[in-house]
């Protein structure tokens, strides 16, 4: 072929050129993309990390995260969320499995742990609201809000794509398109639960301790 | 081609140019300022001993390299020589260890918080000297300067006996500025709410430029005072005119006046100050009704006021009505009378 | 009938008919100017039925090369805006003295000097180095298109909206009168209560969402689409800076999305992070603001300095030398960004040993960069160097920026910034780095590579003149501010007191209105290059005698960039294809896969921008409205899954067997 030069001396050809037809690979790179993404999602989640490790003791005269926090009902909350990652973890196994039925539940189920998880903040949040410890109070508040209720914004987000994809899921079945979608769901699932990990001890149990 | 000029009459008009300026950082008239000088002249000699080869490597290839020389050697395939590449990465470096160490121990000397050990390169700070402090606070948008060991305050004025440290002080009432006088030293941020400090000497009695060096809003281009630096007799003449001035005392009422932004403010005395007024406002709590940060704190690490304390938020939180005398509304302000 | 005022208030906000500015001459007459040039440019389009055209072959296209063409044409309108700003305050500060206080007052200069930085930073320098990656980095690489093609054209029109927002507070309301970061408690709700740092806001974030996907998107493609053959260490230098400025881009971009969300929750909602009182801490947010910005800086350089590797080894004609070691640089640099922002702010009083391992990690930084330009040299060391413009702007880049990096490095001896800090010194040394670096480099940039984006060359003469007035009126423009400088002259001021200044401010706007020349002999440059076209034409895609993979194909290349992906053998793959007599193939095509234009991205954005301006406004039902609706279209699109198609072979072929001919022709 004349894609071929001859190396000098060895006397081997040399290809410059895939002339052979190339298959088709859509989103072979979206892994990749999405793992970026979460990077520098995960990089928004530590400038907030940091906001909260700098201000979170200026109370400014207000209530202390020891007097705020009621462990329990975080504990509570903190469970529905790493319930909701192993149920999507079993979402994943029928998914591989190419059982679009199962698939579907879990993702249900998991959703439903979310939305609880949703409902346990904004329960939380409005508890503290009404004693006035609201977000304008003190730094601490400020920060405490920002932090935990950006973690909770992403949980939403999380949940409307689930339902996106349930609808997607329901109407196409698992194509390599769809699955490929619930891989990135799925880490950017556990990726929230890795965060909240931080949250929990980082806000909450330190809090309280202090 | 171009007449044959000396180089050094090329330079000429420049050096004529930059003599007929007063480049008031390579000749300044305190020590600090002197040892920030000389730091800037050797490190730039440091560098120069690198920069001023490259430059001229530069032309050179560039010239002799050039499409048109043929003479000149052609080597397309060269791009690897690891000798050069040792003393290219080696060369740099070198000059950087210097530096580096030069910043180490020049940074740590030179800390403005640190208390001036000598009144200039021949002189030690004498054991028996006592050191004048001031504290400065950038308001908008002028400086108040308040003595409080010899119980005077000034705005946009400033003046200290020469040879004798001069400890400053520095925050702001409300937004961030940079105290410089770089006839003295170098320049600290007065920032709200947090106390910094410079301490510094001058050696020659003079008339010196004072101003923020960071802008703060409208009125930032004018916030300039003059610093003097007087001779012991001539500080102490000053001080008692100050003090003779019967202007009244810089207490609260005067401070909550003069908080108030304002443009292009004329040199103002006080005869007296409201001793705890600049803690006051270090304190963010000069206006009535504020809690100081200082008994914030105390209470935040004390483990916080309680749960019932959230409802009870002090007089400073952030209203949001519209105020027209806030900072930058826009409003062009008066200058001040 | 009269409007209730609840009733108006809940329809426009804050917004009101004394928002524009009808009592400011200046603003009022650009106003008219650029309205009635924009509705002149709009009927010509309009009577020339050009539309459709644009909005099918250039709004709605995924190319990655259309997408980096457009960048630069937005980069260059927002270079005349910044540059005009610059012109302003080169004028005011010539003239106000004596008591002058020059034709704009303080609330119109601090707006200009403001927008003069955002601009410039945001909208001239980010888009042309994005622009050019964009366009050279999948030809670099032997990729049809980039990793995620419909992201890079959403990310260019949320670029587009942020320059929207801040183009529209020119004339509705007012830009921030804060200085280009927005330091608070200066830009908090209580000092600064208007328009104006929320303009700042919504535009940066915007853009900054566009850039921070066009990051993921660009190193997604360099690690996952080379040419078989390519690895790391055989990648061309450019795609190399490339790589490592997208990932500081990844890296850096989040921390400026989280600070300005932070600033804007104290605006909105009342929080107290960046406030005075009830614990906030103001130099939190300059800590955060430097995190990103002084990565930032490496960001527009590293292209740069890719740009320059690349023209240095083709207009020397010869291998670059070290390709190694400058790789190794690029990294070390990369890395030693985050390591360094401290040194913005000495002046905070941080003590001598946070402020001294500030001020040495910086001077590191200039021993990678310090072999960088040794590695220039000796590239040019034995070359045969051909003074084409972009050769020129590589020279004039050596010798500028080795002087900018040796204030740079004066900078970061603590007690010395204490003097220089803030100082006009300090806005010689970063103009020199940034036009000295980046605009140079960007204008090597568009002279090398604008051959390959259109078919013919940029017209020499023109190139030329451009470029000394450029580097001229830079020594003019900005040595007299190191002067200021040393004279203890500080930024930002609006009118001076000491006549003895007055010469300096002149010589420096002398330089500026020469730099103004060198700007219009580029727009001459462009007209007479478009006007003699057919002269400067080149049939071989590789006018240069290039060494890198764009210039194997045609120019401009196809949609598919190459028929026939190439395989790589060496660093300078297009060079050693020519070296060992390799020819091109001209049978066996096929159809090629490529994605689909899509109108989501430009309208996604412009509702972004919708929602940016009704939150600038206080319209909380238009926010409402526009949000709702982002969600909504980006739903929307998930469920379109025919996002590619194949180009027919017959196209291919016609295209292939074009390229044939006119390549006899030659």
């Amino acid at each position: 072929m004349s894609t071929q030069a001859i190396t000098p001396g060895t006397g081997e050809p040399i290809a410059f050129y895939v002339t052979e037809e190339e298959h088709v690979h859509a989103g072979h790179s979206t892994m990749l993309g999405f793992w970026l993404y979460l990077m520098s999602d995960c990089l928004i989640f530590a400038a907030l990390f940091a906001t909260y490790a700098v201000l979170g003791r200026n109370y400014a005269g207000g209530p202390s995260a020891a007097q705020l926090f009621e462990l329990p009902t975080v504990a509570l909350n903190t469970a529905m969320l790493l319930l909701s990652s192993i149920t999507y973890g079993f979402a994943m196994l029928e998914m591989a499995a190419n059982r679009k039925a199962g698939t579907m539940i879990w993702l249900v189920i998991t959703g439903l742990f979310g939305a609880a998880f949703i409902y346990f903040e904004l329960h939380e949040f409005a508890g503290l609201i009404a004693e006035g410890a609201t977000p304008q109070r003190s730094a601490f508040l400020s920060s405490f809000f920002t932090l935990v209720g950006t973690h909770g914004v992403h949980v939403t987000v999380g949940i409307i794509w689930l339902i996106t994809l349930l609808v997607q899921v329901g109407q196409r079945g698992l194509t390599d398109d769809n699955k490929r979608r619930l891989m990135c769901l799925s880490l950017f699932w556990h990726f929230l639960d890795v965060v909240w990990i931080g949250v929990f001890s980082f806000v909450y149990l330190l809090g309280v301790l202090r | 081609m171009f007449p044959k000029i000396p180089r050094v009459l090329r330079l000429a008009p420049l050096a004529l140019l930059l003599s007929g300026c007063n480049m008031v950082i390579m000749d300044p008239s305190g020590d600090v300022a002197m040892q920030q000088r000389d730091l800037i002249i050797i490190s730039t000699i440091l560098m120069l001993l690198i920069i001023v080869p490259v430059i001229v490597l530069t032309l050179v290839f560039a010239y002799r390299y050039r499409h048109t020389n043929t003479a000149a050697p052609y080597d397309p395939e060269w791009s690897h020589s690891t000798r050069l590449e040792v003393v290219i990465w080696a060369a740099p470096l070198t000059i950087i260890v210097a530096l580096g160490a030069l910043t180490w121990v020049a940074t740590h000397l030179l800390d403005p918080y640190r208390p001036i050990t000598r009144l200039d390169a021949a002189r030690a700070v004498p054991v028996e000297s006592r050191s004048l402090t001031v504290e400065v606070v950038a308001l908008d948008w002028k400086w108040l300067f308040i003595y409080p060991d010899l119980g005077i305050a000034t705005v946009n004025e400033l003046a200290a006996p020469v040879d004798t440290p001069i400890d400053f002080r520095i925050t702001a009432s409300s937004v961030m500025n940079s105290f410089a006088i770089p006839a003295l030293a170098g320049q600290i941020y007065a920032m709200p709410g947090m106390m910094t400090q410079l301490h510094a000497v001058i050696n020659k009695a003079g008339v010196y430029d004072g101003f923020s060096a960071n802008y703060s809003g409208a009125g930032f281009s004018d916030m300039n005072f003059k610093f003097h630096g007087l001779s012991q007799a001539d500080f102490d003449k000053w001080v008692a005119t100050v003090k003779a001035s019967g202007s009244g005392a810089m207490d609260r009422a005067h401070y909550l006046d003069l908080v108030k932004p304002s443009i292009k403010v004329p040199v103002e005395r006080f005869d007296g100050i409201d001793n705890g007024l600049y803690q006051a406002i270090v304190d963010q709590c000069a206006e009535p009704g504020r809690t100081c940060m200082s008994d914030m704190m105390r209470s935040d690490s004390n483990g916080g006021a309680g749960k019932e304390s959230g409802a009870t938020a002090p007089g400073s939180a952030t209203p949001r009505a519209a105020d027209p005398q806030r900072l930058n509304s826009g409003a062009r302000l008066p200058p001040a009378p | 009938m009269t409007l209730s005022p609840d009733l108006l208030k809940f329809v426009f906000g804050r917004f009101s008919l004394a928002s524009l500015p009808f009592d400011e001459p200046i603003v009022l007459g650009t106003f008219i100017m650029v309205a009635l040039g924009g509705i002149a440019l709009l009927s010509v389009l309009t009577y020339y039925r050009v539309w459709p055209y644009l909005w099918r072959e250039w709004f709605t296209s995924v190319d990655h090369k259309r997408i980096g063409i457009m960048y630069c044409i937005l980069a260059f309108v927002m270079l005349l805006r910044g540059f005009s700003d610059a012109i302003m305050m080169r004028a005011q500060q010539s003239m106000a003295f004596n008591g002058n206080e020059g034709f704009l007052p303080p609330h119109h200069y601090d707006q200009v000097f403001t927008a003069h930085g955002v601009i410039m930073i945001f909208f001239m320098a980010m888009p042309f180095v994005t622009g050019l990656m964009n366009f050279v980095v999948p030809l670099q690489i032997g990729a049809r298109d980039v990793a995620f093609p419909f992201l890079n054209n959403f990310s260019f029109w949320m670029t587009v909206g942020g320059a929207i927002l801040i183009m529209m507070s020119l004339f509705v309301g007012e830009f921030a009168r804060t200085g280009w970061l927005a330091y608070p408690p200066l830009s908090g709700y209580d000092a600064s209560p208007d328009v104006g740092v929320d303009y700042y806001i919504w535009s940066l974030q915007i853009a900054g969402i566009g850039t921070l996907l066009s990051g993921v998107n660009l190193i997604a493609t360099i690690v996952k689409m080379r040419a078989p053959g390519m690895t790391m260490m055989k990648l061309p230098i450019f795609t190399w800076t490339a790589l490592c400025t997208n990932i500081l881009i990844v890296a850096a971009f989040p921390v400026l999305t989280a600070v300005l969300a932070l600033l804007s929750l104290d605006r909105y909602v009342g929080t107290n992070f960046f406030t005075n009182n009830l614990g906030g801490n103001p130099m939190m947010y300059v800590n955060l603001i430097w995190i990103w910005g002084h990565p930032e800086v490496y960001i527009l350089i590293l292209p740069a300095f890719g740009i320059y590797s690349e023209v240095v080894s083709t207009f020397c004609s010869k291998r670059l030398f070290g390709y190694t070691s400058m790789v190794y640089a690029t990294v070390v640099i990369t890395i030693l960004a985050y390591l360094v922002w401290l040194h913005h702010f000495f002046t905070m009083g941080s003590g001598a040993s946070v402020n001294s391992f500030f001020g040495i990690t910086t001077m590191i930084i200039s021993i990678p960069t310090g072999a960088k330009i040794f590695n220039w040299l000796f590239t040019m060391y034995r070359g045969r160097i051909r003074y084409e413009v972009p050769m020129l702007w590589t020279i004039g880049f050596m010798v500028t920026f080795t002087i900018g990096g040796m204030t740079g490095v004066l900078l970061a001896v603590p007690p010395a910034d204490f003097q220089l800090h803030n100082s006009l010194f300090l806005v010689a040394h970063f103009h020199n780095v940034i036009i000295g670096g980046v605009v140079f480099g960007v204008f090597a940039g568009i002279n090398y590579w604008f051959p390959k984006a259109f078919g013919f060359k940029l017209d020499a003469f023109w190139g030329k003149v451009s470029f000394w007035f450029w580097i001229v009126g830079f020594y003019f423009a900005f040595m007299p501010l190191y002067v200021l400088g040393l004279m203890g002259v500080t930024r930002r001021l609006n009118h001076f007191d000491d006549p003895s200044l007055q010469v300096w401010f002149i010589l420096a706007a002398f330089g500026a209105f020469l730099i103004a020349l060198g700007i219009l002999a580029f727009i001459i440059q462009m007209v007479v290059s478009v006007r003699n076209r057919e002269a400067l034409r080149d049939w071989t895609g590789d006018p240069w005698d290039g060494r890198t993979l764009e210039w194997s194909t045609s120019s401009p290349p196809p949609d598919y960039n190459f028929a026939f992906t190439p395989i790589v053998h060496a660093h300078d793959a297009w060079y050693d294809m020519k070296q060992r007599g390799h020819t091109r193939v001209t049978a066996g095509y096929f159809a090629i896969h490529m994605p689909k234009s899509t109108g989501t991205g430009v309208i996604l954005a412009g509702l972004s921008t919708a929602f940016g301006a009704a939150m600038i406004w206080y319209v909380w039902w238009l926010a409402a409205v526009s949000f709702v609706a982002i969600l909504a279209v980006a739903i929307g699109h998930t469920f379109n899954y025919a996002r590619d198609y194949f180009i027919p072979v017959e196209e291919v072929i016609r295209t292939e067997q074009l390229r044939t001919t006119f390549q006899a022709a030659e």
